[in-house]
């Protein structure tokens, strides 16, 4: 039997057809929305790469399941910026050159986000705690640190 | 020659719907033409194997390296722009397409540059030279005459583009390896921090990896792996996972078993849904017992990589003497999203869109699986997330290939998380005996070293997982070449350094990052620190006492003057819980190339036995630098994801399997741990460039563990340094 949910993101109504409601939100965004920024990474919750914001928090896409975030605000990394219309925070990722396989920048990016959302001046510490369990294996990290702070001298 | 080129003209004009074949050109392949690169060359030795020139002058390389997420891409790029005199914006590059592009060899070693570079550099000057030779043809003036700029080559105020010169002939002609390549003093490209090429459409959603691509009529793939390494599948009861929505197929092929379904939840429900029976497999050692077992494994070879002097004789004499044993866990590649591939069978042609760093190698292996011609295999590049090594790709390429085949539709394999930490190809275990003796004069009198490391093949390969478990034709593959590294630079009178290949280790091996190199400096940099300390020499004098090698010299003194080293003797005068210290290491990778000296700071909690690196200096000599600021974010990676391997990372496994299949039980380092890292970068504009992707991760266990000896007086001789570890030391006082 096949279900049918409105999903609101990056500003535009969608609706998919899912054969179970339990389907995490990440399969619905890149199969049936064709989005490439939110990233498979383990399906546990437990390395980030998958984080998109719902009604403007953090959330791990590959946990949530369709059913569950149906009508509410999503916003992936496409819908902060584009290549000709960069968010700040992207700017200062492509500043700082701060990536390297890339796969898990989507997930550094929205969890920045969120950070620079409710903390416009946060110290390196703060940084690396809100960043302390997005999980990146090339070892970009100090290059994210100062992506970070660029963005939040660039969004004050 | 006039024929073949018309030929191709002809071909690339009219090209969507020929069949063409080169019957007189052994290099070219025949295929259906429905890429408009369908008949170009892929020999090393042609220009037109490296490079088109457009009819509107932009330029299209073709790289058998492809970009694992370290910047090649770029490098590369900038190589053959600065050589050809073009701007950067006009080149566009292709990889690892084994239709396209020529067979580099696998992306491996540091080799992309310093061997894939230099061919694309060879064939571009190649190429500009007899662009020149035409353009002074046309102007009736001499070459020396004819200068080149901007995709254009000039004489006296006129000009005419690449793309004229080559409209009527062509750019048929062999690399020269003597066409003069461009003074570094007037390269404007190269050894600037040209902004990575990929990086926009990364931090935008934009970029295509591996796990984006689509084709129409795809089916979703999930493979159900053994419950034991070698376990047999006994039977399947699919009768739970038919009921999911949208079930294609369930796939058995001897032991290696996959469902297939419309959508990829359906694929992974239904690979939780299937009742698969298998066998009792227990064929691993006890984990708690493998360095027993690596030490009591058949050795199938023994090789003397250094014999100098009389080493036994004197060791047996010396009164000043040591000895230690060094071991190294095995490692996950991690790779942040798992590995993941497409395939479709069209016409008994079989198409495989792959993260592999080795396509050329794949297609071999994946024909002989298959048993097609390997003409009837072609393996295209897509990047994957990050690897750091052979990992996973090419196996989920292989899974793909076979699947698609039983359910004659386009299939994309995805692993699961447990999938890649429990499947992936290991990084072995490395076991490594010291002995040395000091003069008395304060200089070591003799040095031996002993490794127990996997086989040294001829043809060094990674079985295809697919293949094995398949029951398919395979060759029993062994990654080999991981004796690196524990050959020493040192000047030592009377040496002997043995790698001693056993017949077999308990994992499927591989190479992870600076493979070999890594385990075997970490024996032999801590040996010499052993050394330094049991001469009551500072460490960093202790290296230079050894060393000759003036590039060798001038990077162990660059980095003491980065890190305001000051001479360190005595053992840790701090109070209180938490000590520091700092420790030095160095390499010439495998004794041919890339210098690297670094200097690790660490802080070493007494009371937990937890220890945190907190600085990484690091002066680094590859001769010529291509890009300085993809220099050093390599340089960081290198150290940061050493920094992680070295601290928290072993796989943990029972008698039948891997049992750390998650991040929670495979911990990699996070933020709050991670060091600064301050690096000197040494340009040698012209020398040649040389690997930067492994050289400075290999001397980050050996620094740390010299650290950590500096602070604390005791000698952490196990990788990983976990806190039990430390603690267990503080307390035997080794």
């Amino acid at each position: 039997m096949s279900h049918s949910y409105t999903l609101k993101v990056n500003g535009q109504s969608h609706t998919v057809q899912v054969d179970d409601p339990k389907m995490p939100l990440l399969y619905a965004l890149r199969n049936d929305l064709h989005l490439r920024g939110p990233h498979f990474g383990c399906g546990l919750g437990q390395c980030g790469a998958c984080t998109v914001h719902v009604d403007g928090h953090p959330v791990r896409s590959c946990s949530v399941s369709v059913a569950k975030v149906a009508g509410q605000s999503i916003t992936t990394l496409e819908g902060l910026g584009s290549p000709e219309h960069l968010h700040p925070i992207q700017q200062a990722f492509i500043d700082e050159q701060a990536a390297q396989c890339g796969y898990c920048i989507n997930g550094m990016i929205m969890q920045t986000k969120a950070l620079l959302d409710k903390n416009k001046h946060p110290s390196e510490q703060d940084i690396r705690q809100a960043l302390a369990l997005n999980l990146c294996r090339c070892g970009t990290h100090v290059r994210i640190i100062r992506a970070v702070q660029r963005a939040a001298a660039a969004l004050v | 020659m006039t024929h073949e080129v018309l030929n191709r003209r002809v071909f690339l004009k009219t090209a969507g719907s020929l069949m063409v074949t080169f019957a007189l050109l052994p290099d070219r392949v025949s295929v259906a033409a429905d890429t408009p690169a369908a008949s170009k060359s892929v020999a090393t030795d042609a220009v037109e194997g490296f490079i088109q020139i457009h009819p509107d002058n932009s330029v299209t390389i073709y790289s058998g390296k492809v970009d694992l997420g370290t910047g090649v891409r770029t490098a590369i790029t900038q190589i053959a722009a600065e050589e050809l005199d073009i701007p950067l914006a006009q080149v566009t590059i292709v990889q690892g397409d084994t239709l396209t592009t020529p067979d580099q060899g696998l992306t491996w070693g540091s080799l992309s540059i310093q061997v894939g570079g230099m061919q694309i550099r060879q064939a571009c000057a190649t190429a500009r030279a007899a662009l020149i030779s035409r353009a002074a043809s046309k102007f009736s003036a001499p070459a020396q005459a004819i200068k080149t700029h901007e995709g254009r080559c000039w004489h006296e105020g006129a000009s005419t583009s690449y793309a004229e010169l080559i409209e009527a002939e062509g750019l048929v002609l062999k690399v020269d390896p003597k066409a003069p390549t461009k003074a570094p003093a007037d390269y404007q490209v190269v050894g600037k921090s040209v902004a990575r090429l990929d990086i926009p459409a990364k931090v935008t959603g934009q970029f295509e990896y591996m796990h984006d691509f689509r084709l129409p009529g795809m089916v979703h793939a999930r493979v159900v792996r053994p419950t034991g390494v070698h376990a047999e599948l006994l039977s399947v009861d699919d009768q739970a996972a038919r009921k999911v929505p949208g079930f294609v197929a369930t796939v058995r092929e001897g032991n290696f078993l996959a469902v297939v379904a419309r959508t990829e939840w359906g694929a992974i429900q239904a690979s939780a849904a299937i009742k698969p029976v298998w066998s009792a497999w227990q064929g691993l050692p006890e984990q708690n017992r493998l360095w027993d077992y690596v030490r009591n494994t058949a050795i199938s070879k023994s090789e003397d990589l250094q014999n100098a002097g009389d080493p036994a004789t004197v060791l047996q004499q010396s009164a000043k003497k040591l000895r230690a044993t060094y071991d190294f866990a095995i490692h996950t590649h991690g790779s942040l999203g798992p590995s993941c591939a497409v395939a479709e069978w069209k016409d008994g042609m079989v198409t495989c869109w792959t993260a592999s760093q080795q396509v050329h190698l794949l297609r071999k292996q994946m024909a002989q699986m298959m048993k097609v011609p390997e003409s009837q295999v072609r393996c295209i590049y897509i990047a994957g997330s990050g690897c750091y090594g052979r990992n996973g790709h090419e196996d989920a390429a292989a899974d793909a290939v076979l699947i698609a085949k039983v359910v004659n539709q386009p299939v994309r394999v995805q692993w699961m998380r447990a999938d890649e930490h429990g499947w992936d190809p290991k990084g072995p275990p490395f076991l490594l005996d010291f002995r040395g003796a000091l003069d008395d004069q304060g200089h070591i009198a003799a040095w031996e070293s002993q490794a127990y490391i996997p086989k040294r093949p001829a043809q060094a390969s990674v079985t295809l997982l697919a293949a094995d478990l398949a029951l398919m034709p395979h060759e029993v593959a062994h990654p080999g070449n991981v004796h690196q590294g524990l050959a020493i630079p040192y000047q030592v009178p009377n040496l002997k350094t043995t790698a001693h290949y056993l017949s077999h280790t308990p994992f499927r091996a591989s190479w992870i990052r600076a493979p070999g190199r890594m385990q075997n400096t970490f024996g032999s940099e801590s040996f010499m620190d052993e050394l330094a300390h049991a001469a009551s020499a500072d460490p960093m004098e202790f290296r230079l006492r050894h060393l000759i090698d003036p590039r060798g010299r001038e990077c162990l003194e660059r980095v003491a003057q980065l890190a305001h080293w000051q001479p360190r003797t005595g053992k840790a005068a701090d109070s209180g819980d938490v000590v520091r210290g700092r420790g030095v290491s160095y390499i010439k990778y495998e004794l041919v190339r890339t210098y690297v000296a670094v200097v690790a700071d660490v802080e070493v909690n007494r009371r937990t036995g937890k220890i945190r690196v907190t600085h990484f200096y690091i002066a680094h000599d590859c001769g010529q630098i291509i890009n300085p600021d993809g220099l050093k974010n390599q340089l960081e990676g290198n150290i940061i994801q050493t920094v992680s391997r070295t601290l928290l990372e072993e796989i943990k496994f029972n008698r039948s399997q891997v049992t750390t299949l998650d991040w929670v039980s495979y911990p990699i380092l996070t933020f709050p741990e991670v060091p600064q890292v301050t690096m000197d970068l040494i340009d040698r504009p012209t020398e040649k460039p040389w690997g930067a992707g492994e050289p400075a991760a290999s001397v980050v266990p050996s620094a740390i563990a010299n650290g950590v000896y500096d602070a604390l007086g005791v000698r952490l001789r196990s990788v990983p340094f976990t806190p039990h570890k430390v603690l267990e030391a503080m307390r035997t006082r080794t």
